[in-house]
């Protein structure tokens, strides 16, 4: 209030200047380039980098996909942002004139649903153990992304999927997509099997040549969710993170990694190692084919290694 | 947040005074942390100095949950070690611990809060007098001090208190045994509104001996140290020992006391990591 008019002048100028010059940054060097790759009939893929949420890749480390059915398009996952996802509408709209019939979000993971501002008109259908995951910890998540990957953010606000989906079979034009709802590798998980071309998007519960992540992981039930995978009759595997394939290698690879992993710390917890000690535990040579192997080693030591130490000691008093 | 600026405050009041006195005759620190000339006056109170690889502190280069963070202190590299400490620089409550190792071997694990990204030191005195200094940095999205504990969710939580897990292993070629803990506690900071600092203080591992109960390792426990507190030492039954008595209390005078049996015959001796380049793994 107080302030002499001369001092506020020149704050403004100051403010306004790192703003605009921000701003300039922003708008000349921050993009997604969303190209979708067609991988089968009326079927496309973003595909993203095997890395971690990073400054550089803004957070793109997911496989988005959409389908253009007669009766619209179906999107799958928004991604890590609201920029993403306005970047990725603007790409289906380069493929098709349809319009967006609805959105599927697989997990409550931040590269999953972070761009759903980007689709508020239509309805983004997610399973109930998604929605409340994302209500309980949607804040949270995007804080943590926003300080991982900064500017590629900006904008971006917790919208919440407002469309509760069930384990069914629906059918868009000629596409008949069954809704298959699992928990493991977070507690609600929904993979969603297009039964017209047999493209099989995974969401979370196959990672293909990237280290497998476990924060809101339960590692048998996710091995159970594996089997599902195998029952299942399919003609390309698209995992959220990694790699797409034309056959199931990528289920047991995953399958390895987890069996190693949990197993790997079981042992370590009996033989009496510390956590800290863990994090330095080696890594067999086969799973080098697995990319941010160590880092997201490490993370999974975090989220598991308390669990399994406070099964494994015995009570004492 | 609120104890955290204050702190800070105090801190930079003293840095003003004390830093220039001192500067010339101390090493710079190598992770360059602001607070760094306080924390060695605050800790080490005139006492010599060095940074020293020798002392081996192991943390993850970015903490995953700031509520429980892995840290390792080995300073087994050093000989005659009879004081240890862990510290966390930018954390409101900076030091998370001091161990007497005893005859133990200077090696200390447990888990901690860490409030913000930080540097994480771990020190150990030798006889001489001369403070041996090493540490890490820690990145992270912070909070860990000021985040309610995961154990008042539970309505059953106060009867609990106090509860030990523990094992021993038997002793290796190297004569040491590792001993790991897990006490229930919330082990609160009191930097949360409305709940009271309460947290395990002190610890002391004794043996049971027909002659008598000797000590063998103390840990002064403090705020940072997680919930639920875990630790591994190494530590040296003496052979005629037939039982570990942990004895500690809470800064309410809440006591800790548990009998932890010796190893059974047939069980192995912790796996040890240190030999390097021995390949360690399962399932391969």
């Amino acid at each position: 209030m107080s302030m002499p008019l001369l001092r506020r002048l020149v704050l403004t100028a100051a403010l306004t200047a790192g703003l605009m010059s921000g701003a300039a940054q922003a708008a000349g060097t921050l993009t997604y380039d969303l190209k979708p790759t067609r991988i089968a009939s009326d079927t496309y893929v973003f595909e993203g980098s095997t890395k971690h949420f990073t400054r550089a890749n803004g957070g793109n480390i997911l496989n988005s996909g959409f389908i253009v059915t007669a009766d619209g398009v179906i999107v799958i996952q928004t991604g890590p942002s609201r920029r993403y996802g306005e970047e990725m509408r603007a790409a289906i709209r380069k493929v098709t004139e349809k319009p967006i019939r609805k959105v599927f979000i697989s997990n409550l993971h931040p590269d999953y649903w972070l761009g759903n501002q980007a689709f508020a008109d239509v309805p983004v259908a997610a399973l109930p153990g998604t929605i409340a995951g994302i209500q309980e910890e949607g804040n949270g998540i995007a804080e943590n992304m926003y300080r991982l990957v900064g500017d590629w953010m900006r904008g971006t606000e917790v919208t919440l999927p407002n469309e509760p989906v069930y384990g069914s079979t629906v059918k868009f034009g000629d596409h008949r997509l069954r809704l298959i709802p699992l928990s493991g590798h977070t507690a609600a998980d929904l993979m969603i099997l297009d039964e017209s071309t047999g493209v099989l998007f995974t969401g979370g519960v196959v990672f293909c040549d990237r280290t497998p992540t476990t924060p809101h992981a339960t590692v048998a039930d996710w091995l159970k969710e594996l089997d599902a995978v195998d029952a299942l009759d399919i003609r390309l595997l698209v995992p959220n993170h990694g790699h797409i394939r034309p056959d199931k290698a990528c289920v047991a690879q995953t399958r390895d990694w987890l069996t190693w992993l949990d197993g790997t710390l079981r042992q370590a917890v009996s033989s009496g190692l510390d956590m800290a000690e863990a994090l330095e535990l080696p890594i067999p040579e086969r799973f080098q084919v697995l990319d941010v192997l160590r880092e997201e080693y490490r993370r999974s030591v975090a989220h598991l290694w308390p669990k399994i130490e406070q099964e494994s000691l015995p009570r004492v008093n | 947040m609120r104890y955290a600026l204050r702190h800070m405050g105090i801190a930079g009041a003293v840095l003003a005074v004390a830093a220039p006195a001192l500067a010339a005759s101390s090493p710079s620190d190598p992770l360059k942390s602001v607070m760094w000339d306080i924390l060695r006056d605050q800790y080490f109170d005139g006492a010599p100095v060095v940074f020293d690889t020798a002392v081996k502190v192991t943390a993850p280069a970015a903490a995953e949950d700031t509520r429980a963070v892995p840290l390792s202190v080995d300073a087994t590299a050093l000989e005659r070690v009879v004081e240890m400490v862990a510290i966390a620089d930018l954390n409101p409550f900076p030091l998370v611990l001091r161990y007497h190792p005893g005859n133990a071997a200077p090696y200390i694990a447990t888990r901690i809060k860490i409030q913000q990204a930080t540097a994480v030191r771990g020190a150990a005195r030798t006889a001489d007098g001369v403070w041996h200094v090493s540490g890490v940095l820690v990145d992270a999205a912070g909070g860990g001090c000021s985040a309610p504990p995961a154990s008042y969710a539970q309505k059953d939580w106060a009867d609990h208190v106090g509860e030990v897990q523990a094992r021993l292993w038997p002793a290796g070629e190297d004569g040491v045994a590792r001993l790991r803990l897990r006490i229930r506690h919330p082990n609160d900071t009191g930097l949360v509104d409305g709940i009271p600092a309460y947290f395990v203080e002190t610890l002391q591992v004794d043996a049971q001996t027909p002659g008598g109960s000797p000590t063998l390792a103390r840990i002064d426990s403090l705020e940072p140290v997680s919930e639920n507190p875990v630790y591994s030492l190494d530590i040296r039954p003496p052979p005629d020992a037939t039982a570990l008595i942990l004895r500690g209390r809470d800064n309410q005078g809440g006591e800790i006391r548990a009998t932890i049996p010796m190893p059974l015959p047939d069980a192995k001796p912790a796996i040890s990591l240190k030999p390097v380049g021995q390949p360690w793994s399962v399932g391969q």
